[in-house]
């Protein structure tokens, strides 16, 4: 499970991922239905998206406004576009074909920023219907030899937007953080919630491999039915292990639709470039041209807050200038991911160091994001000014955290509820000096200079005083028996 | 025969009821129906509740709409709720739409009662009502001949009396060529000028629904009563549709209007005399009238054959016995669909299927179905070319009048010749009515044709107007209502 599969063996893969989201509105793509997950089957429908004879579509101005929401933050270029029909017979799609984008997208030519700073090409970011669900019941429980199946509708007509990305992307990894931007700016965007075990974002990755180095693309395979950022990852060095060994003995890698198996962790054939069907697509003559004017495009665009690379930089730029280590780097990305960072900027702008700011919201608050997403930030930063300040010690302070976002409340009152109240130096002073003539043998190497000891003499303390002591105020105490 | 609007006078001011209006119709369904099958389905019961429902608020002093107690036929392939509506279909034998057509709405509102569902070509392809899956619609003026179609039912309805008026739908000539076979007026609107929400399609990008009547005025009022702007339809005109039937009586003086080379040339010596002498009789009426080329008029069939089969191929996909309708049962779903489908489509919609199916295929698109667009943007540049000339156009509606029952089944090709005349104004989304105009040597109707640019009704219908003053006493049908 690591990048650059392959590359040991002089060959590297070429990826490029499509993701469909599905989008949050109200109602559906092309008529007034109910658009939400886990009804009842058949009971979000009308005629028009069960594709009822004489219905026609009429598009929805929420789902245009969403996907130029995901096109302005990828970047994107919006542009006047049409809608194609792309015919098909498959039983959950109710008229045999699907309204898709098809040669004039809405959004063409963006990019999406990784948070190891890697850009990734974005090619198009198009509008089209989602189709129904099958279920297959009874028999073997696939399309063929199912003893029958059973359609829900509910799905059908529910607005997506396709976003199509470059070969740009060269291994597992680098996929998986693709994908899990993607959903950062997705839900960042209003766009969608991200879910991908609800199906709300679906991946496809079309995987080549080549000899590294080389500029030239290989065949490529496209593989479907990856449900998980793990599915993804597996799923593509598998297939790029699969493409290599065939390249390796001199065979080809045949241009094909691919099915993973999440439980055989492998993939299989569906069907060959020969076999692929034949879309027919022409240009949908029950709609009418989309081209959303400049007014619309700016109010979207002034209405659209900052993206999760953006904000990366604002809570990296609060530690000021100067290089931020790895797992600050990780930090970073957690708050951002999890929508945390206005919560560290709050605090940080309010006087917190920005390391304890950043590393009790990646660390604790992130253990409870909703309840974090929740807390008011005033509150927030007081709790973290009473750590700074030593009114209570790290260990204090994270108990009062977990209990406040669990629960709300006033930091002071709840440290006064656990019993919290910092001790007196003067006490400290004499619970200290106890430590050390109950422990001689470590004083004297601790007087000796050796600094690590500290740790020993905070866990002594800790313990004869239920946690209650500040650490720094310990090892400011030994200092100063050291002298 | 009384015609809509002195009908509509009649029960408006309490001189007649609607329910006898209702009655006498019906009862001239029940004497001559038998023969003409001019309809599917009778709704005898509704329309004498609608009636009785009108009567009543005429005696309550309230308005029961411009179109009171009309009776109205309609074509099988609109949607009327809980009614069979089955596009003459074997696939759409047993479907009862769960919501009505916008068009249906607006009759109703209008006050105008829906007598019954008339007999069409198999999804509105033909042009002689022999190609529905339940019979034949017979000519009134010639049970041995055809009424032309495909909406040769409600030509037929409105001709033999069997309704005042009625609606058809016209993709490529499928009001005015029966209209002009059997001897009344047709009307085709500018595309978008009436909702084609709830008219199930055959080409989408060239369907339009229009009335049928016995007078310009009549159509005129039907026209008014069911355009205008339909939210349910993005196709639909968003613009206040023009009030018309107060221009039929307009006259002509100072207009210029061009008899078409191309839609006289080729055509029956008698029909080209109608013509000649219509517009002779345009030219005394004040009329600046002479004769204009437009050659890319005989691209248009052509283009019309690879553009109206193209959208048909994939509107026609529902058509799986997955959700409504006819299904076959078979072993797995695909063999279901192929099944249901051969089951269920007659020749005619077969064939077009698949030069559709053809002409959208991969490596064919652009020399076909991309040329024909082609051609279709080459014509409505020819029309606006003409229209810088001219306020309206003048021609034959059909090269011949109706032919013998299957005198051109065995001959697709001569059978779409039919609608050589009719077809460019789909082709540019123009409006273009048919006028009787003489008759025959055999006493057959003869359609004499109007055509003026998008949005022309108002200036279209008041050279109509002209046209049918001026026309020779009109034949009566050997098979008509009582008087």
């Amino acid at each position: 499970m690591t990048a650059g599969v392959g590359t040991g063996s002089g060959w590297e893969p070429v990826i490029g991922l499509e993701v469909h989201c599905e989008l949050m509105t109200r109602t559906k793509l092309f008529c007034g239905c109910r658009n939400a997950f886990g009804d009842e089957p058949n009971t979000n429908t009308c005629p028009v998206c069960l594709g009822l004879p004489g219905s026609l579509p009429v598009l929805n101005a929420g789902a245009v406004e969403l996907a130029m929401r995901i096109g302005l933050a990828l970047h994107c270029e919006i542009r006047p576009s049409l809608f194609h029909r792309k015919n098909y017979f498959y039983p959950d799609m109710p008229k045999d074909y699907q309204i898709s984008q098809y040669d004039e997208p809405i959004n063409v030519d963006g990019w999406l920023e990784l948070p190891d700073g890697s850009r990734v090409r974005i090619e198009r970011a198009h509008l089209e219907e989602d189709t129904g669900k099958t279920s297959h019941l009874g028999g073997g429980g696939r399309i063929h030899d199912a003893a029958f199946s059973l359609v829900d509708y509910n799905r059908a007509g529910v607005p997506l937007v396709e976003i199509v990305s470059a070969p740009d992307i060269y291994s597992a990894d680098q996929a998986r953080h693709y994908a899990s931007e993607l959903r950062g700016v997705l839900v960042a965007t209003g766009a969608s919630d991200g879910r991908m075990e609800e199906g709300s974002m679906r991946v496809d990755a079309n995987i080549s491999v080549r000899r590294a180095g080389t500029d030239q693309l290989g065949t490529r395979c496209e593989v479907k039915n990856l449900n998980s950022l793990r599915s993804l990852g597996r799923a593509i060095e598998y297939e790029t292990e699969r493409q290599i060994a065939l390249l390796e003995v001199g065979d080809v890698v045949v241009q094909q639709t691919r099915h993973w198996d999440e439980g055989q962790g492998k993939t299989s054939a569906m069907r060959s470039k020969e076999e692929a069907f034949d879309y027919r697509y022409f240009p949908e003559p029950d709609l009418v041209p989309l081209a959303p004017d400049a007014e619309w495009q700016h109010a979207v665009a002034a209405s659209l807050g900052p993206m999760p690379a953006e904000r990366r930089r604002r809570v990296a730029a609060a530690f000021g200038p100067g290089p931020t280590g790895a797992s600050r780097t990780d930090q970073i990305a957690t708050v951002v991911e999890l929508g945390l960072d206005d919560l560290v900027l709050a605090a940080v702008e309010a006087g917190i160091e920005p390391a304890l700011a950043v590393a009790r919201t990646a660390n604790e608050a992130a253990a409870d994001a909703d309840g974090a997403r929740a807390v008011d930030p005033g509150t927030y930063v007081e709790l973290l000014r009473m750590e700074q300040d030593q009114r209570l010690s790290a260990t204090q302070a994270k108990a009062v955290l977990g209990d406040l976002l669990a629960h709300g409340g006033d930091p002071a009152e709840i440290a006064r509820r656990k019993g919290f109240e910092a001790l007196a130096t003067d006490s400290l002073a004499g619970v200290v000096a106890e430590v050390v003539a109950a422990c001689p043998d470590e004083w004297a190497r601790y007087a000796e200079g050796e600094d690590k000891l500290a740790q020993f003499f905070i866990g002594q303390v800790m313990k004869s005083t239920q946690g209650k002591a500040n650490g720094k105020a310990v090892v400011e105490e030994l200092r100063r028996l050291r002298g | 025969m009384t015609g809509a609007l002195e009908l509509a006078a009649a029960v408006r001011s309490g001189e007649r009821s609607a329910l006898s209006v209702v009655e006498d119709h019906l009862g001239a369904i029940e004497a001559l129906d038998g023969e003409l099958h001019a309809y599917l389905t009778v709704l005898a019961d509704a329309a004498r509740a609608q009636a009785s429902a009108v009567d009543a608020t005429v005696s309550a002093g309230g308005d029961p709409g411009p179109l009171a107690g009309v009776p109205v036929a309609v074509k099988d392939n609109l949607c009327t709720r809980g009614v069979p509506t089955t596009c003459s279909s074997r696939i759409l034998e047993h479907w009862r739409p769960p919501y009505d057509a916008t068009v249906i709405e607006r009759l109703r509102a209008a006050g105008a009662i829906v007598v019954g569902k008339t007999n069409l070509d198999e999804f509105a392809m033909g042009s002689s009502t022999e190609n529905s899956a339940f019979g034949p619609t017979r000519n009134p003026h010639d049970p041995a001949r055809v009424p032309g179609g495909s909406s040769g039912g409600s030509a037929v309805a409105v001709a033999a009396g069997l309704a005042a008026v009625s609606l058809g739908s016209d993709t490529g000539g499928s009001i005015r060529q029966p209209a002009a076979l059997c001897g009344v007026v047709g009307l085709k609107p500018t595309y978008g000028m009436v909702s084609r929400y709830g008219l199930i399609a055959f080409a989408s990008s060239l369907d339009q629904v229009g009335p049928f009547a016995r007078t310009v005025a009549d159509a005129a009022a039907l026209f008014d009563a069911v355009s205008g702007h339909d939210p349910l339809d993005s196709t639909s005109l968003d613009r206040p549709a023009p009030r018309t039937v107060g221009a039929v009586g307009e006259g002509v003086t100072g207009l210029r209007v061009g008899v078409i080379t191309e839609l006289v040339d080729g055509v029956d010596a008698e029909v080209v005399a109608a013509v000649r002498a219509a517009a002779e009789s345009l030219a005394a009426a004040g009329a600046v009238v002479d004769e204009v080329s437009i050659p890319q008029l005989r691209f248009g069939m052509a283009a019309y054959y690879l553009i109206a089969p193209a959208e048909a191929s994939s509107n026609l996909a529902r058509y799986d016995g997955v959700r409504y309708g006819l299904r076959i049962e078979a072993d797995d779903v695909e063999a279901m669909n192929r099944a249901t489908r051969h089951a269920g489509f007659g020749p005619e919609v077969k064939r077009r299927i698949m030069l559709g199916t053809y002409a959208l295929s991969a490596g064919y698109y652009d020399a076909y179905y991309g040329q024909a667009q082609k051609v279709r943007t080459l014509i409505i540049g020819a029309f606006d070319q003409a229209y810088e000339r001219y306020d309206a156009l003048l021609g034959a509606t059909t090269p011949s009048t109706a032919f013998l029952l299957g005198a051109k089944v065995d001959d697709p090709l001569a059978m779409y010749l039919s609608d050589v005349c009719t077809v460019p104004s789909n082709l540019a989304g123009h409006p273009a009515i048919s006028v009787p105009f003489g008759t025959d040597a055999a006493g057959l109707p003869i359609g004499v044709q109007v055509l003026a640019p998008a949005l022309g009704e108002v200036t279209m219908l008041r050279v109509a107007g002209a046209v049918e003053l001026a026309a020779p006493p009109r034949a009566v049908p050997k098979l008509v209502a009582a008087p």
